[in-house]
């Protein structure tokens, strides 16, 4: 069967957004755009510059987090990445779930994921040991010798 | 022929809505699984090299080039979605923008993996 035509604008019947949902619209369009440029750099630096895929291990990230500019890259990524995820999911979860019931546990999961990510990666980034005293040295970034010995 | 101006059933804006929900939900979930995994540079560096080891390997190195595909499709969709919002030009043309976040699409997978897979499949 043919979809109706659509000659002309429909009248307007939509109600306005609640000031929540408006909120979340306009954040899911800004941290997108934000986030393209986060997670372009983020790709071509790991997986382009260098050896690619190959040069990730410990002493990488390590190299890496010696700077507070990856570290608080990676923290806004992590947050906006997780946040414009869960608005997205939660989309999904109004379009597809059919129960109350089950919209109500699907967004508690989603919620509670959420907020797990959040926290844990935050605190891997901002008490990450680049030089463990335990370590095999030879693991360890190459400044790490000069700090133990 | 089905050429009623519908807005999207059928055409390119509504299989791009189903390439940006299916792209969106794989990206979510990898971040979960790319998280944790990150977080094992807290445990030991023996522990995170060994996970990070497993995505060196072929099969890892392919399901990686659909990641880096499904967020190239997701981020240029993205923005020409924020831009039929905001401009009426957009709007009137969504199909050839569309077609421009295809061809971007292809334009940077054509950079980006023979560089990868030439990393991935090497062996060095």
């Amino acid at each position: 069967m043919a979809a109706p035509e659509l000659s002309s604008p429909l009248p307007r019947t939509r109600k306005r957004l609640t000031p929540a949902l408006r909120w979340w619209w306009i954040f899911q369009r800004v941290s997108g755009v934000v986030l393209v440029v986060l997670i372009f750099t983020h790709l071509f630096y790991n997986l382009v510059l260098g050896d690619g895929v190959s040069q990730i291990d410990f002493g990488f990230v390590a190299g890496k987090w010696a700077a507070p500019l990856w570290r608080w890259w990676d923290f806004t990524m992590l947050v906006l990445a997780m946040l414009h995820g869960m608005n997205g999911m939660s989309y999904l979860i109004n379009d597809y779930a059919r129960s109350k019931r089950s919209r109500a546990i699907l967004h508690a999961l989603l919620g509670t994921a959420t907020a797990v990510i959040i926290v844990l990666g935050t605190l891997v980034i901002f008490t990450f040991d680049p030089c463990p005293q335990d370590a095999d040295p030879s693991l360890l970034p190459s400044f790490c010798s000069e700090v133990n010995a | 022929m089905p050429s009623t101006p519908t807005l999207y059933r059928g055409h390119e804006g509504m299989w791009m809505w189903i390439v940006h929900r299916a792209t969106g939900v794989a990206i979510f979930f990898f971040l979960l699984v790319h998280v944790l995994d990150t977080a094992l540079v807290r445990v030991s560096p023996e522990a995170y090299n060994s996970v990070i080891s497993s995505y060196k390997t072929p099969l890892y190195g392919l399901v990686e080039a659909g990641l880096v595909a499904a967020i190239v499709l997701h981020a240029f969709n993205g923005l020409r979605i924020i831009a039929v919002d905001q401009s009426t030009w957009a709007l009137r043309h969504q199909k050839l923008l569309v077609w421009l976040v295809w061809g971007l699409f292809v334009l940077i997978m054509a950079g980006f993996l023979p560089r990868h897979l030439m990393v991935v499949f090497g062996g060095e």
